[in-house]
């Protein structure tokens, strides 16, 4: 999709991530009735299990393309600064979950959560934003 | 950077969301330029200057 401005960005944004969030939500609770009811097994639990990660997978590409078509020079600065606050904050707090859990010093946590550190990272690069250069980025 | 924006933009009576209109970018672009906060690119300081009918270096200076 080619966008002509800042609006028609941020509404395919909020398009793309509009569908991942509903596949997700539905492949989330589809998974969870069948797997708890032992209605599937095979190779229909493996794309179960994929489909919700898939789902977040298309928030990241939603993002991804945001910052693409995103024409205003300085949002697009600062989706780009939430996005390496993002990055920074999940991958050094999952680096040094890592290393505790190999010592044995606290309880397993399923890798999954390195998203959901991602997306706070991504509010925190918004506040950030908002204190370093006066406007938020991208909070939706 | 020091920039003219606030003064040329004064001078012309128009708002923020005026020549943010003009330049095809969002309000919060021209405040951070204003206040120094945010350099443009080059491409954006030419459209900046063609809006002013001036020359870049006419509307931008080094600190």
């Amino acid at each position: 999709m080619v966008c002509t401005s800042n609006q028609q960005a941020q509404r395919a944004y909020l398009k793309r991530m509009g569908i991942s969030m509903a596949v997700y939500i539905a492949a989330l609770f589809t998974g969870e009735y069948l797997l708890s009811r032992d209605l599937v097994d095979g190779p229909v639990v493996w794309l179960l299990g994929l489909l919700p990660g898939l789902a977040i997978v298309g928030a990241f590409y939603a993002i991804a393309k945001l910052i693409t078509e995103t024409r205003d020079e300085f949002i697009r600065m600062l989706i780009v600064r939430q996005t390496l606050v993002a990055t920074g904050f999940a991958l050094s707090l999952a680096t040094i979950w890592g290393f505790l859990e190999n010592f044995e010093l606290v309880p397993h946590v399923d890798a999954y959560w390195v998203a959901i550190l991602w997306f706070l990272g991504f509010g925190i690069g918004a506040v950030s934003n908002r204190i370093t250069y006066g406007a938020w980025g991208q909070l939706r | 950077m020091k920039n003219r924006l606030k003064v040329l933009r004064a001078e012309r009576s128009w708002s923020q969301q005026d020549l943010a209109d003009r330049l095809e970018v969002s309000r919060q672009s021209v405040n951070a330029i204003e206040t120094g906060k945010y350099d443009p690119s080059l491409p954006l300081a030419f459209r900046i200057a063609e809006t002013f009918a001036m020359s870049i270096e006419e509307i931008f200076t080094k600190d």
